[in-house]
Order: structure tokens, then sequence, then C-alpha cells
């Protein structure tokens, strides 16, 4: 079949297909992905799943109604194994294959693994896909003592999920603060007083060097400064790296992922990838970035099914990040490291505010903390170049959106 | 009932019967249809899926939590009377057919 070929079911695979398809493309479009279920939604697997507030019914993206209506194929369980760039073919599980026009990959990324003894023992689990969902989902009910390795995101929100769950919970993090590459210390101090209130267990400045098991089942965690905790159940959410293998492999540029450009092309003009396995150059930030979120598989997504169409409408969104703990919800705009200054707006206190962040007097990122309407106000103002001044967001009274109105409204 | 009616900007409509459990943006979203967003997945965390309701039928609906409102106050298309957040929009709807009008822009 000659048209598009898209590796991977995912945000971004799902929504290149769907952005072609109305920009244009006539081709036919084929979606190939290794995973068994129905494209579905991510960011509930380590929130609402875990405490059964959603099913994997519940969380399926598009269904199939949508594929045929868009005249897209889709052909689950079938894991792309090879590019052959020579003959334009995808090969899956090494017998079968595609012949593409185009080609887009969005094979996301994987857990970094813990390059400890011990990690292989029953019991240490990563969580990136459903599949993982549904065996941390089924571990959690029979477990009781909890150590989650790693205070990022995916640490975090299942630290809230399983302490819902009334169970005891331990988050060692090796860094001196939470989710440390993400959130200033401001906010980073807030979640760890929100986790400690539910009776989470952080260790901040722990660094695990081994896992004891007894007999095959994971029992304790070991500290390289000799702490020693009891573990019948280990989540490990140190990171994740990018699937880029096959585009390794088939000579296309990588460098801590694809290399694409504004349009989602890499160094081969007839390939295209987005989302995770993705590095590139963020006009917001000025420098290389591989981006995890939502916000980015699909925006870039877009750009490059629009290229694909043959038209043009280059990635050039800010980055957006949210989590949802406990009944905080945060919200990130632009990318806060490196900030020279910051305003508080709202109160830490009553677990309502947000941190804008300044750069030599601009405005550079926005976390917000069950604050939303500053969090969607905060993107209108990034995108559009305005700074209100930090007098301006430490005064509740001032509408942050009578500076949109003046400068001219801007959308996101 | 769990029917719901979906009018473009250009006057074309499409029902969608909805699951349990299933909101009104999210049907949307898995069917495909254009004009609704919903990037967040329903957490409330955007404001990319606002609709307008039928003005008959919008004071049968529950009223908006306080998230919900705050976010309505930065929807990208006029905010009307009737806006709403789909996401938040579930079955059993209290009428025969909910209609909705998808707005001209979600961002």
């Amino acid at each position: 079949m000659i048209g598009l070929v898209i590796i991977g079911a995912s945000y971004a695979g799902v929504q290149a297909a769907l952005s072609a398809r109305d920009s244009g493309y006539s081709e036919p479009i084929t979606i190939v992905a290794d995973e068994e279920w129905m494209p579905y939604q991510r960011p509930p697997l380590s929130k609402d799943f875990l405490i059964d507030l959603a099913t994997e019914d519940s969380l399926v993206l598009r269904d199939k109604a949508f594929f045929a209506n868009k005249g897209i194929d889709l052909v689950l369980g079938a894991r792309a194994t090879k590019i052959d760039r020579g003959s334009r073919k995808v090969v899956l599980d090494g017998h079968s294959e595609y012949v593409f026009d185009k080609l887009l990959i969005g094979t996301g990324s994987h857990a970094r693994k813990l390059p400890v003894p011990g990690a292989e023992l029953d019991g240490v689990r990563y969580l990136r896909t459903m599949k993982d969902a549904i065996d941390l989902k089924t571990s959690l009910r029979e477990a009781s003592e909890i150590v989650i390795i790693g205070g990022g995101f995916i640490g975090l929100e299942v630290a809230a999920s399983a302490s819902k769950l009334g169970k005891k919970v331990t988050v060692l993090e090796s860094a001196g603060r939470l989710l440390e590459r993400a959130v200033s210390p401001t906010v980073s101090e807030f979640l760890l007083n929100i986790h400690m209130q539910h009776g989470v267990d952080v260790q901040l400045g722990k660094t695990v060097v081994s896992i004891d098991g007894q007999g095959r089942r994971v029992a304790s965690v070991n500290c390289k400064d000799g702490v020693n905790i009891h573990a019948d159940l280990v989540l490990v959410g140190v990171g994740g790296l990018p699937n880029d293998q096959i585009a390794k492999n088939a000579g296309l540029n990588c460098q801590n992922g694809i290399v694409v450009d504004d349009h989602g092309r890499t160094s081969d003009p007839n390939i295209f990838a987005a989302g995770d396995c993705a590095t590139h150059f963020n006009n917001f930030a000025s420098e290389w970035l591989r981006l995890e979120s939502v916000q980015n598989a699909q925006d870039q997504a877009k750009a490059a099914g629009v290229a694909i169409a043959g038209s043009t409408g280059p990635y050039a969104s800010v980055p957006r990040f949210w989590s949802d703990q406990y009944d905080a919800k945060l919200q990130i705009v632009g990318l806060s490291r490196n900030f020279d200054d910051q305003a508080i707006r709202g109160s830490i206190e009553d677990g309502k505010f947000s941190v804008f962040y300044y750069k030599k007097s601009k405005l550079i990122a926005v976390d917000s903390v069950s604050r939303p309407g500053d969090q969607m106000a905060a993107r209108r103002l990034i995108a559009g170049g305005i700074s209100p001044k930090p007098d301006q967001i430490r005064d509740s009274s001032f509408d942050l959106k009578s500076l949109l109105k003046s400068a001219g409204s801007v959308g996101v | 009932m769990s029917k719901v009616k979906y009018v473009q900007q250009d006057g074309s409509a499409c029902v969608l019967d909805l699951g349990s459990g299933v909101s009104v943006m999210l049907a949307a979203v898995r069917h495909g249809l254009p004009g609704i967003e919903g990037e967040c997945g329903g957490c409330l965390d955007c404001a990319t899926c606002h609709v307008y309701v039928d003005e008959s039928q919008m004071g049968a609906l529950p009223s908006p939590n306080d998230d919900e409102l705050e976010l309505l106050g930065t929807v990208a298309a006029r905010r009307r009377p009737t806006s709403r957040l789909s996401c938040q929009l579930k079955p059993p709807f209290p009428t025969d057919m909910l209609t909705i009008y998808v707005p001209e822009a979600q961002s």
C-alpha cells in the first residue's frame, strides 16, 4: 500500500493521521501499533485508573467509527521492526511489510530502567503503557508497603493514588527536592507538604543502591546511606528514554530522540517523527528539547500531519504540562528553569496559587496549583510575549486578562 | 436519555449516543467531530471543550462547579450564558436529546 504509514497509535500517531487527513491528504493512511488496545488516554493511568475511577473502556480516546470516518486503517498488535529507506518499506515483526510514500514515527518513550542489583525481582514495576497500568493496579491491590523510587510526575501521581487506597507509601528521591526538573523550589515544597499531610513518607537525597528479595519477590530497598526500607511493591519512575532504535537502525539522525525540524521532518524528507520519540529545536526555549507531554505530542504531530498533506503550519507552541495529586491540580506553562525572579498570586496556605517566573523581567513560565483561570490567562500572556509587572501578579484584584485585551487578544 | 446533537458553525449536525460515563467532550473526540478538542482529557485543566447548550435545555442541567466556572471565564470564543465545558456534561440528561452548539474556536 502506497501512502502514509504511521508507526504507533499514540497521541502523536493518531493526531498526525487526523491532521494529514483534515488538511487534504487523500492517499491511504495506515497506523501500525505494537499494542493491542484502541488508542487510549495515558495521563489517567497513574491516577483514576489505579483507584478504579477509570477503566480500559472509559480510557478509549478514538473509536472504530473515528477510523472508519476518516479513512484510516488501524493495525493493532503489529510491531514495526525495521524501516527500509531504500525500498520505502516498514517491516512488521520480521515478515509482513508496508510500502510507504510518507512515514511518521510516533513510537513514544520507555521507562529508564533502574541500574541496581535486584531491579529484576518480581514486584519491581514501571509505568508507561496500559499493560504496565493493569499489572500495577493488580499488584497494588495485594501490596501493603509500597516504595516509589523517583519523585517525578509518575512517582508522585502513583504515590497519591496508592495513598488514597490506604497503602503505606514511601517516596525516595535522589535530588534535594521533588520534581526538580519541572518546577521551582516553591512548588516542590508545596508538593512535599501535601504528600506528607496525606501520610506519604517522602525522603529526599536518597539514592537507591540495591533491592533485596525473598526468593524471587522484592522485600526491601537499600539506600546509599545505609537506610533499608521494607517493600512488597516497588514502582520505579526515574525518567523516560526515546523509542528511537528503529530510526537509528535506519540511519536517521538521532540525538536523544529522532531529530526533527519545525514540521516534524527527520533527516529524510519523507520521514517524520513526533512526540516523546522526537527531539526538536524549541523556538520558545531557544534550545533542543525532547518533551514528554500530551501537548507536545499533539501539537508536533499536527505540524507533521499538515506538512505531510503538503501544507505548512510549523510547531511553535509554548510547552505545557499538568499533574493531579490529591486535590491539587498542578498546571505548568513555559519552562521555569533559569528564572531570576518570581511573583506569587493567591495563597500557598490555601493550596490555591500561581507562581509567575521571570528572566530579565520577561515572563517565561507559570506554575498554577488549583488556579486554572490564572493558568489559562498565563498561556495567552506568554504566547503573546506579554509580561505583567510582579506587583500586578501579587495584586489579586488586578485582572490579568485586561492585559490581553489591551494588547489585542492572543490565542494559544 | 443519552443522545446528543452536535451542531457545527455551518449548521451541519451529528447525533451521537453516549455510553454511560462518557462525556459530551469524550464522545466528540472519540468520534472525531471537529471543533471540540478536550486537550486535558476532561480533568478541568484546559478550556478547549467549550460548547453552547441549547437555551431551552440549559436550566435542566446540573450547575457548573467552581473550577468549571473559573475556566469558562477563559474560553477562546465568546462566553455566553449557555456556555459549558462539555467534559462536565455526562448522561443521563434530563431531556430526550441534548442539543449543543460548537463554538467558532477553542484555542
